[in-house]
């Protein structure tokens, strides 16, 4: 429990230069093994001594996994490539703009800097009292501490809890699920591609991590499909400070709108539930339907549909349905 | 081993917090280890079994062809306790083991099947079957010693044949009645931890001690099932034992597996409804006196 904030446990650092020598360390270390991309959240768990690998796999030295390849396809992201080599680069912000608008946002300039997309889909969440070393449920304890009468769970989930209250705090996991982006997965048995919106689980299947990702596995790419390339996007973020912070929430779309009618549609919402959450009955309820204020009234309506609000987090019902409104009837111009 | 993880709590409080997953394996290997074993005695050890000649005073062409055992609904009771038994094992121990799915869930409903199944069951053995029927007796523990003794080679009179059930089938009732009521104890508890219809969720009934001893006790009493479970199975399977197997699925035994395993005197048919199914109420000894 206690928090000793001085040097990290130790562990054997491994750099390998490849793909294939990264998942041969991982495959020969398995559960021992902690993936590094850029640091900003391993580093906080290290050296709060609560989690303790005993070797540490440093990908920074992996060329592979870093740059943005455009083609006909659509464009595939390394898992190494920084938030800010995204948000600046010309294809994704002319033809993928929910995804750039969405790493803009996050932290500060120095995180996105230094942080990874791999690292950002792959974070863990940010309830404190699982932070601070509490032994919840998440770290193998048998109790939340956020789900009480009097746990400070204001940043918590109103949709998709099960036992474990916590929320997915990633910016750039919403614009991902609306881009339909494909999660590419190596590991010593081979490759996969998984869906973005089936990358993350909920705490009812497993209750110690957020992705799919199991020992031996790394995360190489994401490939963002031409199929959404130049839709009309919607990125909002709501966070308390607006200089930097984690999102209280964040709502990311991708539509295409034909004579004023909704034809096609993804939306995705992040900070909401364990994780990301595609709001497929909005998509299902929008589509064929005008693009206007009456349409986002009734989405917003639809999407908070079975939330349920914890002690501190009512405030994020009218949040959603607001931010759901505005995705699909556009915000409203400052005056 | 450790048997068990240990946390510290928020007030600095050592307490436990589940049983060591490890010990799932060690109540596996430890039924395997018990069915070869039993096997191995079973083909090369044991001889034919030898018993007391019945003195019962009802006649052979008294007993029916088809010895009513159980009732429909002791049969319905036991199938429906397998089954939620089985899913709880399942449910609770293959995410343990890495499989990923929403267990809880799953877990919590076949708790409270079983919760409720096991309820009637005590009310129908208690107030509608021969209650005493499934615990050991005197004449039980006598026999017992005198197998023991002529197994070692030394004398003793010849044991008599089993009442409704064997000693074995008794003293297993005895240990899973244990195991059942501490998971079932425990179980409903725990359930206040987690978010379901059925109560209102409060975490802090119980100090974190008294929680992780609760979860310890649901763990050990969890894996000791896995082992009971599957010794149970391997006996039902097992082909000497097939008939009673088969009494619980049919309601029945043969006439002659009844002479040469019961003794009539000890389970007495009740001659009015020993062409019946045993659905009615029975008096101490009798045929319809259901009690697993
Ligand atoms: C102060 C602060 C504020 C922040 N604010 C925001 C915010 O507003 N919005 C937001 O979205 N994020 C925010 N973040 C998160 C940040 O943007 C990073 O994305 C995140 O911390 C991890 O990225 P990283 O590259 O540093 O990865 P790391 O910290 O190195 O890794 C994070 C996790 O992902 C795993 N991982 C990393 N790469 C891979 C891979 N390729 N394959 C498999 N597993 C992998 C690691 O094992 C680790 O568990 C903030 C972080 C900090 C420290
Ligand atoms: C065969 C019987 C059973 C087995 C093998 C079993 C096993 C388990 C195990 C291993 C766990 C995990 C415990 C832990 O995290 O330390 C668990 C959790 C749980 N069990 Fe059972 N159990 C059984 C019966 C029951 C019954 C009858 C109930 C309810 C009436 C029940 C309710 C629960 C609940 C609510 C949890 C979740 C607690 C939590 O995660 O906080 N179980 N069970
Ligand atoms: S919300 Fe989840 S991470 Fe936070 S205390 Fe509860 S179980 Fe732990």
């Amino acid at each position: 429990m206690a928090v000793f904030r001085d040097v990290m446990p130790a562990f054997d650092l491994l750099q390998p230069d490849s793909v294939a020598e990264a998942t041969r360390l991982l495959d020969q270390n398995g559960a021992g093994a902690w993936i590094m991309a850029g640091g900003l959240d391993s580093f906080d768990w290290l050296k709060d001594r609560i989690k303790k690998p005993q070797v540490l796999v440093d990908l920074s030295g992996i060329g592979e996994l870093k740059g943005i390849r455009v083609s006909s396809d659509g464009v595939e992201i390394g898992a190494m490539t920084t938030l800010t080599e995204i948000a600046d680069h010309p294809a994704i912000q002319k033809n993928y703009s929910v995804l750039s608008d969405a790493v803009s946002v996050v932290a500060s300039p120095q995180i996105r800097n230094q942080g990874t997309l791999g690292g950002n889909v792959s974070q863990d969440t940010r309830c404190w009292y699982y932070r601070g070393g509490w032994p919840c449920y998440r770290a193998g304890g048998n109790i939340c501490y956020a789900d009480t009468p009097v746990g400070r769970n204001r940043e918590h989930a109103i949709f998709g809890a099960d036992r474990c209250v916590a929320v997915h705090p990633s910016d750039s996991a919403p614009a991902l699920i609306a881009l339909d982006a494909k999660f590419v997965i190596r590991s010593a048995k081979g490759e996969r591609t998984v869906d973005a919106e089936d990358y993350f689980i909920g705490p009812d299947v497993d209750i110690t991590r957020l992705n799919i990702l199991g020992p031996g596995d790394l995360l190489t790419a994401i490939r963002i499909p031409a199929a959404w390339s130049g839709a009309k996007f919607y990125f909002e973020k709501i966070r308390d400070r607006n200089v930097w912070d984690f999102p209280l929430m964040n709502v990311a779309s991708a539509m295409e709108v034909n004579g004023g009618s909704i034809s096609r549609i993804r939306i995705a919402a992040s900070a909401v539930a364990p994780r990301p959450m595609r709001l497929r009955n909005v998509e299902d309820a929008v589509t064929g339907k005008p693009a206007n204020a009456s349409t986002g009234e009734m989405a917003g309506n639809l999407a908070v549909q079975g939330a349920v609000p914890l002690q501190f987090n009512g405030y994020k019902i009218p949040l959603m349905r607001n931010l759901v409104k505005r995705a699909i009837a556009g915000a409203p111009e400052a005056a | 081993m450790r048997l068990i993880q240990w946390v510290t709590d928020p007030w600095g409080q050592h307490v436990p917090a589940h049983i060591a997953w490890g010990l799932i394996w060690v109540a596996v290997i430890f039924a395997m280890l018990f069915m070869i074993l039993h096997a191995l005695y079973v083909a090369f050890v044991s001889g034919p079994r030898a018993f007391a000649k019945n003195t019962a005073p009802m006649a052979e062409s008294d007993i029916p062809e088809h010895v009513p055992r159980h009732s429909l609904a002791a049969r319905l009771f036991h199938w429906i306790m397998a089954a939620s038994m089985l899913t709880l094992l399942v449910t609770a121990f293959l995410p343990k083991m890495g499989v990923r799915f929403n267990w809880v869930l799953y877990h919590w409903i076949a708790g409270v099947v079983l919760t409720i199944s096991i309820l009637f069951h005590v009310i129908h053995s208690s107030f509608f079957l021969d209650f005493w029927s499934i615990w050991p007796d005197r004449i039980d523990l006598r026999d017992a010693i005198s197998r023991s003794l002529r197994f070692f080679g030394k004398r003793a009179p010849a044991p008599r044949r089993f009442a409704k059930y064997p000693l074995e089938n008794k003293f297993y009732h005895l240990v899973i009645v244990i195991a059942g009521l501490a998971v079932i104890g425990t179980g409903l508890f725990m359930m206040k931890r987690i978010e379901t219809p059925i109560f209102s969720r409060n975490p802090y009934l119980f100090s974190d001690m008294t929680w992780g001893l609760m979860y310890v006790l649901h763990g050990l009493a969890g894996v000791g099932l896995i082992a009971l479970v599957i010794v149970h199975i391997y006996m039902g399977v097992r082909p000497e034992k097939l008939p009673i197997t088969k009494s619980m699925i049919f309601g029945w035994m043969s006439r002659d597996f009844y002479l040469e395993e019961h003794d009539p005197e000890r389970w007495v048919l009740d001659k009015r409804n020993a062409d019946k199914p045993a659905s009615s109420r029975g008096k101490r000894g009798y045929a319809p006196s259901d009690a697993d």
